[in-house]
């Protein structure tokens, strides 16, 4: 079997056994990315060259040594690009290594290549990538989800076998439940930040995309800690994940809040969830119902502070520094025009436009503060359930990949495509999404689990108990 | 400065103050100037994607110390947030500033009437003792330089993130020459906390001013308008001054004040519109989710506290009552904290402490020393003050002794003996000089004894002659009076 189809921790084994060698690890993702990569466009950039070459070098005793990752188009390596599938980034090479990926480098993993997104992470479906749209791996004709689409393609369709990703309101969680792969939105705070190019910096998470959870819970080791470089990194030391793995969830509490099931869902996407928390029962958890009552306002509290913060975070794409330039400006405010015009997307311009409104004068107290207070109360719901609950049981997408076009013109319904994800961003819990089942028509349905904030063990051993006691992470996309 | 008695100025200052850090407010790139163009800077100083900004506890502390310098209330939780605006040399496109939670509130900045300007210093209006209240004082990060040639601009990012303080007066000064001594006597609370060089010809402190003017008595503010591009304090004194007027002849014939930025030329000697306020810039602050609140209350105020100075008040009024100076002395002694200290050196151990000043004020003073590195002793001058007080030297013999201690310093009591100048203090000595003196003169001695007492000092020059100078003056007065009345 092609090694593209091995979990990272059965690989590093092999590795160290002496039985495969990094290079070949990279031959055959290499072989799937030129089976595969022209249907899905999973990558932006791809490093074949020094990936061989780091391969020749690569450090076996380190944890993730010659394990090749791939990485969101929007996280620093020095010397790479970084276009957040952008225009406006166009040209541009990072000059330096996020912490994130420096942590990979220094933990011995080499840099397969960077994958495609929504621009700037702004949306659920990858299509508002301005280096063309990316493919679901399970049906070409359907979205990957978003905005870390091009990571889930990769990591679902075996043409990565891992890769990182950034989670603002769902980016992780959302694209690998549609994908069917594991994606895991860390704690706020539990990753560095440093590097990964801001969209809304109170809400953004770097985390994993990987096949199975103990993968996820390698990673998450690799990453969480405190940066002095990143002000809001919490300071608890560093800490190794689901390093047991007995697979029982004997005496926990699973929570399933009433406002993430409502009359009206995907029938097959609820049927699904059911079973997992019959499962999770079955195997000795109590089931608890639980009520987290703000949850109807998370979308419209989310889409006035993630774009207030992102109208600041991308005001320095203005042409006079790096990245796309206009040409033959007039002056200075006509080269600020021009550059953002040509080199934003709509749904960014909309976005830079909603945040600017939020925060104007005379706006900004029904708008931008209304909205802090509301998210202050998001947080105390999830502070309230947790003290009923070990862990909240949720549907990670109200239904499962949609096709390709259908939400381009309606960026509301498109919104909605967040609504389970949103909160947890809003409150800064950790939560990860594994599959949970498929459609009749095969496609991959996700399972939230979201823990306390700093509960990623308790989130891990739950995720990975029902992972391990199902096959739906084995199941293949048609090829 | 002469207001028309009918009309009163109403200032307030918005004073911009770097800081004396290593490093810049939000990145560990040397906080330093004059160095190549953009070539102390970092991902976080240039504002590149994906860069966070850590803030520099040391900016912090300094700003509390400022803040506990001038009696403020020192917020236990600040914050920093975001002030939006486009402009080329701010990396990001905004700037890191302070809103609604700044490090420091309230305050006051004592004006110390010899810092008004000199020509002033006398009037009541130096005299008043008045003190300005401050508003807030925050912490924010400097923008970059631009550069215009002829063809195209250049940006030089060195300065950009630095850590810039900005502290806030009331509308509370009311002339020219206030605002002159506001920003002199800010400065030395300044140079006293060790918080910046606070020189504004070198562009460490910046000051903007917002005047307007109303009829005395009137509660009511005028129009207010801003003055920019001020680079000195007599140059904001003489924007004032030429600005008050402009305001009071334009209301004295009807014209309403518009509400503007004006620039100030200080070749033309008058202020300028640079732009009208009519769309008042919309900043949209909000909390920088990329910095923590600060907590000022777990150690770096404990650490602000341990750092502060004698303050100038109390340092003048201490030098007024230690060493007898005068009130000017101890202005001039505290806007100097190396010559203040040569100073205490050199008087601690004298006994007459306020001639060693006068010593080290006007005569040492005068050769423009450096004291931190003068070859000269502090303590040589409270030993040519003790020469003179127990009568060794007189004080025609103290200028040549200084003279001597300038051009080859030495202990003035080994001046003295070098240049044989010890002055005759032997009464038996004296004794046969005077004597000599009665016989030589008895004209003179006649026109004494006649009532003419002016006639002794004719006697008196002869012993200083024939002592070649050192006769002590007093003791020679005293015998040759004795002699006479014999």
């Amino acid at each position: 079997m092609s090694l593209a189809y091995e979990t990272i921790a059965t690989l590093r084994r092999r590795l160290l056994s002496k039985e495969i060698h990094p290079r070949d690890i990279l031959k055959d993702l290499f072989t799937q990315i030129d089976a595969r990569e022209k249907t899905l466009h999973a990558y932006t950039y791809l490093h074949r060259e020094s990936a061989l070459a780091a391969a020749e070098k690569a450090d076996l005793s380190l944890p993730l040594g010659g394990i090749p990752i791939a990485l969101k188009d929007n996280l620093n390596a020095l010397g790479d690009p970084c276009t957040c599938a952008s225009k406006i980034l166009e040209g541009y090479k990072a000059p330096y290594d996020a912490t994130a990926v420096s942590l990979l480098r220094q933990a011995g993993s080499i840099l397969l290549g960077r994958t495609n997104m929504d621009e700037f992470a702004m949306g659920s479906s990858t299509e508002n990538s301005a280096l063309g749209l990316t493919r679901n791996p399970w049906d070409p004709t359907r979205i990957p989800g978003g905005s870390s689409g091009g990571s889930a393609a990769a990591v679902a369709g075996r043409i990565a076998l891992a890769a990182l990703g950034s989670d603002t309101g769902g980016s992780i969680r959302q694209p690998a439940a549609l994908c069917g792969c594991v994606g895991l939105k860390p704690t706020y705070g539990r990753v560095s930040r440093y590097g990964l190019v801001a969209f809304a910096s109170s809400l953004d998470q770097i985390g994993p995309l990987t096949r199975t959870v103990e993968d996820s819970a390698l990673l998450l080791s690799v990453l969480a800690g405190h940066d002095p470089r990143d002000n809001t990194t919490d300071l608890r030391p560093p800490e190794k994940f689901l390093t047991q793995k007995n697979g029982s969830v004997q005496g926990l509490r699973v929570g399933l809040p009433k406002e993430y099931f409502l009359p009206g869902m995907d029938s097959e996407t609820e049927s699904a969830i059911r079973s997992a928390a019959d499962w999770f029962k079955k195997n000795g958890a109590t089931l608890v119902d639980v009520s987290l009552p703000h949850t109807p306002t998370a979308i419209a509290v989310y889409y006035i502070l993630a774009t207030a913060e992102a109208s600041a975070n991308l005001a320095r794409f203005d042409g006079v520094r790096y990245g796309r330039r206009a040409t033959d400006a007039r002056d200075v405010l006509d080269l600020y025009h021009r550059t953002r015009s040509e080199g934003f997307g709509a749904e960014v311009k909309r976005r830079i436009i909603l945040g600017t409104f939020v925060l104007s004068q005379g706006y900004a107290d029904a708008y931008y503060r209304q909205a802090q207070k509301v998210r202050a109360l998001l947080r105390q719901d999830f502070e309230k359930a947790f003290t009923q609950c070990d862990l909240l049981l949720t549907p990670t997408s109200p239904e499962p990949a949609f096709p390709l076009g259908e939400r381009t013109q309606d960026p509301l319904k498109m919104y909605l495509a967040d609504v389970f994800t949103i909160s947890t961003n809003l409150a800064g819990n950790g939560a990860i999404s594994l599959p949970c089942g498929f459609t009749k028509s095969n496609l991959p349905i996700g399972l939230q689990l979201i823990g306390p904030r700093f509960g990623e063990e308790t989130i891990l051993r739950g995720a990975h108990a029902f992972e391990q006691a199902h096959d739906f992470f084995q199941r293949l996309p048609p090829s | 400065m002469s207001t028309p008695a009918k009309w009163e100025a109403v200032i307030g200052l918005e004073v911009h103050v770097q800081l004396l850090t290593q490093t810049k407010m939000f990145c560990g790139c040397t906080n330093h100037y004059g160095d190549a163009p953009t070539s102390h800077v970092c991902p976080v100083c240039l504002g590149l994607p994906g860069s966070l900004p850590v803030p520099n506890e040391e900016a912090i502390r300094l700003t509390l110390l400022t803040g506990l310098m001038l009696g403020c209330n020192l917020a236990p939780v600040a914050r920093f947030d975001r002030k939006n605006y486009f402009y080329p040399d701010m990396p990001k496109n905004y700037q890191i500033s302070q809103y609604d939670d700044p490090l420091c509130a309230g305050g006051l900045v004592p004006l110390d009437p010899f810092l008004f300007p000199k020509e002033i210093q006398d009037t009541a209006e130096a005299k008043a003792g008045r003190s300005i209240r401050l508003t807030r004082i925050h912490l924010e990060e400097d923008v970059a330089k631009s550069f215009h040639f002829e063809d195209r601009s250049g940006i030089d990012f060195n300065r950009a993130g630095t850590p810039l303080m900005e502290i806030v007066s009331e509308a509370d000064l009311r002339t020219p020459g206030e605002a002159f001594s506001f920003l002199g006597s800010l400065r030395q609370v300044l140079l006293a906390g060790h918080v910046s060089h606070a020189d504004m010809e070198k562009g460490q402190m910046r000051c903007d001013v917002n005047v307007s003017i109303r009829p005395i008595g009137q509660k009511e503010f005028g129009t207010k308008v801003e003055l920019k591009n001020l680079n000195s304090t007599s140059g904001v004194r003489r924007a004032l001054t030429y600005e008050i007027a402009r305001q009071i002849a334009a209301c004295e014939k009807g014209e309403a004040i518009a509400h503007e930025t004006r620039r100030w030329d200080d070749q033309a000697g008058a202020t300028f519109t640079m732009r009208t306020k009519e769309k008042a810039h919309d900043y949209r602050y909000f909390p920088d989710p990329d910095l923590l609140p600060v907590r000022t209350d777990q150690g770096l105020l404990e650490a602000a506290r341990t750092r502060l100075p004698e303050l100038p008040t109390v340092l003048q009024s201490r030098l007024i009552q230690a060493f007898g100076v005068t009130a000017y002395q101890a202005s001039v002694l505290g806007a100097d904290r190396v010559l203040c200290a040569y100073f205490e050196k050199a008087a601690a151990q004298a006994k007459s402490k306020a001639t060693v000043a006068n010593w080290i004020l006007n005569d040492f003073l005068s050769t423009q020393p450096d004291p931190a590195t003068t070859p000269i002793l502090p303590e040589f001058f409270g030993e040519l003050a003790d020469l003179v007080a127990d009568g060794t030297i007189n004080s025609a013999q103290a200028k040549k002794v200084f003279a001597e201690l300038m051009a080859n310093p030495a202990s003035p009591r080994e001046i003295v003996k070098r240049l044989g100048l010890a002055q005759i203090s032997d009464v038996s000595a004296l004794g046969t000089y005077c004597d000599e003196a009665i016989a030589a003169n008895p004209r003179s001695v006649e026109d004494y004894r006649a009532g003419k007492t002016n006639a002794i000092n004719a006697l008196k020059g002869f012993v200083m002659k024939k002592s070649q100078g050192k006769a002590n003056p007093l003791q020679v007065d005293e015998i040759l009076k004795a002699k006479l009345s014999a």
